[in-house]
């Protein structure tokens, strides 16, 4: 197909070719050519943001609910700079999105000229690969090789800047366009002899625990995982990024590791004698301390990404590939194991296992004071809605409770900001996690910090017709910086009561953006008002649910400290109990 | 620590450098040197980069490298297996007194002088960093007024061609 037509014409036909049905984003001056043939699109609707970081992370939340690739588009400057602390979430968390920004005219790039930002520079270490086009006739193949890039391999977000001119000139708009990246090999098979070997730890190992990450979920292998865990009866472990790759309730579920993991995940890991680590990266925040960390455990790392493993934690065996290929390729070597008469016994390390699970099962306290307690609403929430319904959180507490208390069956059910920890993620994401999955029940869980951060999108979903539902989690205050200041700053508690249940009021602040305000302050309602939002779907729902200020996530393993001394609650460590 | 010599083809796009050095900076690698030029085909720049590391973290430096898009292969060249050098242009006082001297320091060093003025010479030298640096030792008395270092080339001795194979790789994947 050859046909004349302008860059931005282009442009867009090039977004409809390789399937985009939905941009986030705000017009501005060097983008505005290309609001020009979008305004015609029968295929590309286009959803007016009210800040550009809201773009992005609704392209975030878009992707992440539909396994395509999400799009939001800025201007040059500061439209493209609102895009920053998106394209850094998308990177970590390893979300295919494409940002489209304008740039000013080539002939003016360099000179400070009105608007402009090098974005491409300012976004270089947090995006997986950027483009800078002034020739109309590369934006073709640029946008084919864009999202190419963003969604094979190790997922990521990639940039492509245009030069006003460039959407402004004619050109010879060519499809297909043939991509030119010599560089980019990511599709591998993981390695049959590594493959073979993990397959041998797994049948000999004496306690193996499979460590899933996020590739789990992005690689789509819930089934295989499944299938694998219940091959080899070993205990599984889901990171925040993995929450319901295996479900909740299955019963070789150990729950999530990390700093505010349960107790048996965390002790699973720290007392296995092999780790399968599966589309994880030993971050920080599930290893603790690294040199204390899993001591005794050889490491089987299998990703698609090379460079994660051996990154953190030495891998006895690497695998690279993608999870679904690893997964499959290692329940046939493992029954190869089987049949040959070698399978492991875990009896004794599941009864180490299942006294952990009984003795410290997740839980909290009911405020003596007769307030709400915030893990309760969450967990009504989830018992409500269902497993059905995606849950999106925001950053912080909350975060951790909607992690630990919502009870996920379904891969990618629950959507948050992992690695970069942005708070004001959740309701812009919910944006477009709701935007993908129109006939989803979608539950934005966010912390009155995080809300005041993006709450102007709520204007966006009233007027778009995007109805999500906002719990807002309003304890008055910055919850883990107060948790932080309580436990490890002698309880000064400096710049983290934002008083925002004195100001704003978040009902008339939802009322005034033209959607349903509720208020829940006590128990007895929560049923009730939760009950009423889920009967609400025309416009969103925002309830603020006032909490008690004090209450802490717990369990808790103090940064930069082992894993081993994780505490159940303020000076409380549990006993770890042992057979040995 | 130590020294390793790393090859990296990159295709020829304007920002390639940028990309390169962001990452070292960004993941604290430490570059010794670094040199970049066109190979024999033009589409295909090469690199010539001289890391300090440990074998640990030389494998992140690899694989971080290799991530980067425009990066198309990267290989680490052996110094017993490789022909490496630098270039070095030393500007070095010599008056009617000193001059015969430096002429004879710089026979010694198979290096030439490329420049004479009345009190000074500039001296132009290649060969590997230890050869350069035992020159730069013996001019230094005379007075060195100002040094220029190249960062180091370096290629694989025998026939085979590192751009000739990973350019048929490219070609079965395009």
């Amino acid at each position: 197909m050859t046909e004349r037509m302008t860059g931005a014409q282009a442009l867009v036909r090039a977004l409809e070719q390789v399937g985009v049905d939905t941009v986030f984003g705000i017009p501005g001056g060097t983008i505005l050519p290309a609001y020009d043939p979008l305004f015609d699109s029968q295929q590309v609707r286009h959803i007016l943001v009210r800040h550009e970081q809201g773009a992005g992370h609704a392209a975030e939340g878009y992707a992440q609910a539909t396994g395509k690739v999400g799009v939001c588009m800025a201007t040059s400057g500061p439209g493209a700079t609102n895009l920053v602390t998106p394209l850094a979430d998308a990177y970590m968390d390893s979300v295919p999105i494409v940002a489209i920004t304008g740039q000013v005219v080539s002939g003016a790039i360099g000179t400070d000229a009105f608007q402009e930002a090098d974005i491409g520079g300012i976004t270089m270490p947090i995006t997986k690969h950027s483009f800078l086009v002034t020739d109309p006739a590369d934006i073709g193949r640029t946008i084919a090789e864009a999202f190419h890039i963003a969604s094979t391999g190790r997922p990521g977000p990639v940039l492509v800047d245009i030069a006003k001119d460039a959407l402004q000139r004619e050109v010879d708009f060519v499809w297909p366009q043939p991509m030119q990246l010599p560089g980019y090999r990511p599709a591998v098979r993981p390695h049959a002899k590594q493959i073979r070997e993990a397959a041998r730890l797994l049948a000999s190992a004496k306690r193996p625990v499979l460590y899933v990450g996020g590739g789990v979920i992005k690689a789509r292998a819930a089934d295989e995982l499944r299938a694998l865990a219940e091959l080899t009866g070993a205990p599984v472990v889901t990171t925040l990024m993995a929450k319901g790759a295996l479900p909740d309730s299955h019963p070789l579920h150990m729950g999530m590791p990390g700093m505010h993991g349960n107790v048996g995940a965390v002790g699973a890991l720290q007392q296995s004698d092999l780790l399968v680590a599966l589309g994880a990266r030993f971050d920080d925040r599930v290893t603790g301390r690294l040199d204390t960390f899993a001591p005794d455990a050889k490491v089987v790392h299998a990703d698609i990404d090379p460079a994660e493993i051996s990154k953190n934690r030495h891998a006895d065996v690497p695998i690279v590939g993608d999870c679904r290929d690893v997964l499959t390729d290692l329940i046939t070597a493992v029954r190869n194991e089987h049949a040959a008469g070698r399978k492991g016994d875990h009896a004794d390390w599941w009864r180490q296992l299942s006294a952990w699970r009984e003795t410290y099962p997740l839980g909290y306290e009911t405020p003596a004071d007769g307030s709400l307690a915030p893990q309760q609403v969450i967990q009504r929430i989830g018992q409500i809605a269902g497993p059905d319904a995606l849950y999106v959180a925001g950053v912080g507490q909350h975060q951790m409770w909607t992690a630990q208390f919502i009870g996920y069956e379904r891969p990618g059910a629950f959507i948050n900001s992992g690695g970069l920890g942005t708070m004001g993620f959740a309701v812009p994401a919910a944006m477009g996690v709701k935007q993908g999955r129109p006939d989803t029940t979608v539950w934005a869980i966010d912390g009155d910090g995080c809300f005041q951060m993006t709450n102007q999108e709520l204007a966006t979903c009233a007027i778009e017709g995007i109805p999500i539902k906002v719990a807002v989690i309003n304890n008055g205050n910055l919850g883990m910086i107060r948790q932080w200041q309580t436990l490890f700053y002698n309880e000064r508690y400096s710049n983290s009561d934002l008083q925002s249940r004195r100001i704003p009021d978040f009902v008339k602040l939802a009322e005034a953006y033209g959607c349903v305000g509720l208020r829940c302050d006590n128990a007895a309602d929560v049923d009730a008002t939760i009950n009423k939002a889920m009967e609400i779907n025309d416009v969103p729902v925002v309830i603020d649910f006032i909490v008690h200020q004090d209450a802490m996530v717990w369990p808790m393993v103090a940064a930069g400290t082992s894993n081993d001394d994780i505490k159940i609650a303020r000076d409380l460590a549990p006993e770890w109990g042992s057979d040995d | 620590m130590s020294r390793h010599t790393l090859s990296v083809l990159v295709e020829n796009t304007p920002g390639i450098l940028a990309r390169v050095a962001a990452l070292f900076s960004r993941r604290g690698f430490n570059i010794d040197s670094l040199a970049v030029g066109t190979t024999e085909h033009p589409e295909i720049s090469r690199m010539t980069i001289v890391v300090n590391v440990e074998e640990r973290p030389l494998e992140q430096v690899t694989k971080q490298l290799n991530k980067l898009i425009n990066v198309i292969k990267i290989v680490e060249l052996d110094p017993a297996a490789s022909v490496q050098r630098e270039l070095v242009l030393i500007k070095v006082r010599a008056d009617h007194e000193t001059r015969s001297q430096v002429l004879e320091t710089v026979e010694l060093f198979r290096a030439r002088v490329v420049d004479v003025a009345p009190d000074a010479v500039t001296v132009e030298a290649t060969g590997s960093k230890d050869k350069l640096e035992a020159l730069i030792r013996v001019l230094e008395p005379f007075g060195i007024k100002e040094l220029v270092q190249s960062g180091m080339v370096a290629i694989g001795r025998g026939a085979r061609s590192i751009t000739d194979r990973s350019l048929r790789a490219i070609e079965r994947s395009a």
